[in-house]
């Protein structure tokens, strides 16, 4: 019985050297169909942002050929007081509409996860469900809205219908931050004497913050980029960075517009990075 | 006026020596009932358990005690007062969750810490306290760490000092074992009891471990559908269990199905289903006696004898063949089919007159105090 329990472990050694020879065979050509598929996709999804950072640089004003280096395009948008002035309405437009998100968004994800009450399900689902509307039905819907009601267009108009995605984007990713921690940490905190709001302040907020950041982060470069909402909801003079850009190549496509691009692809490129740094640091250990 | 006069008249609703009374307690969730009617006292200085398979309603009822659910009927007293309309925060207890529920963002020493910080105690006593606490299970030497850390073992010392540090009237435990390797679960049984015994306080925790329960508590009450089965001593659940259930869970044993054929005080004969008469304990209940009385009877595996010739007792002993027997180190768990048809489990510190080989022909027997009738 026990010998013949044995036996298979002895003829092992064989099988061992055919699998040390296998991994050995492993390494792969240099140009595989993977590699070149990979690098395909690449080029599909960046060349345009390489072609237009090359044009940002090209002293040429009309012509697409290469007529040597420069930094004039860009030292002209510093010196452009309507870019600044959009510029300054986008970041109040984003910076309002997140900060009232970030608050509103984050009750909202504490509320849903952590209490019962009726029609909850429901309640769920309408309160992501600016995820997935299309923007020109938000644009259309929120320009209506607005137009019975006769409330004339500002630039509030515009952070309200950026509330609407915000909240929902921010409610999103704080309720997945909050489905990772122990229910029982509020309990827990209640449990040694503090009061419920000193729970939250004092436990779970902490635990959320990295959450929050991230989620703010995401909803700040999309209101930053909306042109479709604001551009419905706008009122006259507030004028965001994407439709100052937009009404400027109806005209054709000049270099200074280019530079812009360049450069706010590179701050959003940034904020993307960091909310995904901030997230990852707050799913692994704190300190 | 009126009303005052009869309230003052009430007799004095509590037992001084009680830290815990649940009074016909019930706790519906969206139409389901966890807990129905659970009435215990739990005295001071006690290691009481609450025992029973999952879904039972017992981490219900430990959170009713701490405060995180409210009772849909009943009464709670904790230290004789009506806990019914107190938060969790004001309740002088403290609860070590099966998850530990530990603060990850803060350090060892900030986590026991807490309880003291939010009631505001004076800087250099919070400090005194958490350093005692740290010390007594034995993790002085972790508080700069944090959580994450720690292995589960240490995490379960902290969780405990983070209760104990307050000082609660009581202390609660939801399976606190449960998340441990089996080692490291003995070792945690034995600092529990040392605690317990060193600390004078009232321990009341929820497992459904009967061994752990068995071999920790003072008392325990065995719970099944949100109702308690028994209350009572390690030894009297195990050796006169009321219920069927309760002698089926608490331990193993061979239960026969039958009535009550002839009664007298000391012992009852019960006439099984297929056809066997069995002598053995009465139920408890003088109620619970009368001839023609369904009942169980619950012979403990160990009780039983096995031999390979017929044993010269004259009641209870029955023919069978031994189906298989295995070693288990200590002991020999043997299985027997009985010519009647039942199959019993006994356990037999060792085979009798050395090897018997499989479907050997054996005799099974007990004495009459061995067994217990328990109504239906």
């Amino acid at each position: 019985m026990t010998e013949t329990a044995n036996s298979p472990p002895q003829q092992h050694s064989p099988q061992e050297d055919a699998i040390v020879d296998m991994s050995q065979t492993r390494t792969k050509p240099n140009l595989s169909w993977q590699s070149i598929f990979t690098v395909a996709m690449f080029l599909f999804m960046y060349l345009p942002i390489g072609v237009l950072g090359f044009y940002s640089f090209n002293e040429s004003r009309y012509s697409a050929n290469w007529e040597g280096f420069t930094l004039e395009w860009y030292q002209r948008l510093l010196n452009d007081a309507r870019i600044f002035s959009a510029l300054q309405n986008s970041l109040t437009v984003a910076i309002t509409a997140v900060a009232v998100s970030a608050v509103l968004g984050t009750l909202m994800a504490v509320g849903l996860s952590r209490y019962r009450f009726p029609g909850k399900s429901l309640y769920l689902g309408m309160s992501y469900l600016p995820l997935i509307i299309p923007d020109i039905a938000i644009a259309v819907a929120t320009l209506v809205f607005l137009a019975a009601l006769g409330i004339p267009l500002t630039i509030w108009t515009i952070v309200a219908a950026h509330i609407v995605f915000c909240l929902a984007y921010i409610a999103v990713v704080v309720s997945t931050r909050l489905a990772d921690l122990d229910p029982n940490l509020e309990e827990a905190a209640l449990d040694l004497g503090a009061t419920p709001v000193e729970a939250f302040i004092k436990v779970l907020l902490p635990e959320l913050v990295p959450g929050i950041l991230s989620g703010c982060l995401l909803a700040f470069v999309l209101s930053m980029d909306d042109f479709l909402i604001a551009s419905f909801t706008a009122g006259a003079g507030a004028t965001t960075l994407p439709m100052e850009i937009f009404s400027r190549i109806r005209t054709g496509v000049k270099p200074d517009v280019n530079a812009l691009s360049v450069l706010l692809i590179f701050a959003s490129g940034f904020l993307a990075f960091l909310a995904e740094y901030l997230r990852l640091r707050g799913e692994r250990s704190p300190n | 006026m009126f009303q005052s006069a009869t309230e003052t008249q009430a007799p004095p609703r509590t037992q001084s020596d009680c830290d815990v009374e649940l009074r016909k307690v019930f706790k519906v969730f969206n139409g389901e009932t966890a807990v129905r009617g659970v009435e215990l006292n739990v005295r001071r200085g006690e290691f009481f358990s609450i025992l029973g398979p999952s879904g039972c309603g017992k981490t219900t009822t430990l959170r009713l005690i701490a405060g995180f659910e409210t009772p849909s009927a009943g009464e709670i007293l904790i230290r004789g007062e009506s806990a019914n309309q107190v938060p969790p925060y004001r309740r002088p207890v403290n609860t070590v969750f099966q998850s530990y529920a530990l603060f990850d963002r803060m350090s060892v020493r900030d986590n026991v810490a807490f309880g003291l910080k939010v009631k505001r105690q004076n800087p250099s006593e919070i400090d005194d306290r958490v350093d005692r606490a740290l010390q007594l299970v034995k993790m002085e030497g972790f508080a700069k760490r944090f959580p994450k850390q720690l292995s589960g073992g240490q995490q379960q010392r902290v969780a405990l000092a983070r209760a104990l540090v307050n000082r609660p009237a009581v202390l609660l435990l939801d399976e606190p074992l449960g998340a441990l390797d089996l080692k490291l679960r003995k070792e945690m049984q034995v600092e529990l009891t040392n605690l317990h015994q060193d600390l004078g306080l009232t321990f009341v925790m929820v497992t459904h471990d009967q061994e752990e329960a068995l071999s920790l508590s003072d008392r325990i009450a065995v719970m099944k559908d949100g109702r308690i089965e028994q209350i009572g001593s390690p030894e009297e659940i195990y050796d006169r269990p009321k219920t069927p259930f309760v002698a089926d869970f608490i331990g193993d044993t061979n239960l026969f199905k039958g009535h009550i054929e002839e009664c007298d005080r000391g012992s009852v004969v019960l006439r099984t289903d297929t056809g066997l008469k069995l002598v053995v304990r009465p139920p408890e209940d003088p109620n619970d006696r009368t001839v023609g009385r369904k009942a169980i009877a619950s012979v403990r595996p160990e009780k039983i004898r096995l031999s390979r010739s017929a044993p010269e007792t004259e009641v209870n002993y029955f023919e069978g063949r031994l189906q298989h027997a295995m070693f288990m180190g200590t002991h020999v768990h043997c299985v027997v089919k009985l010519t009647s048809g039942e199959t019993l489990t006994v356990r037999q510190s060792a085979l009798p007159e050395g090897h018997l080989d499989d479907r050997a022909s054996v005799y099974v027997s007990w004495g009459p105090n061995d067994g217990l009738a328990l109504s239906v």
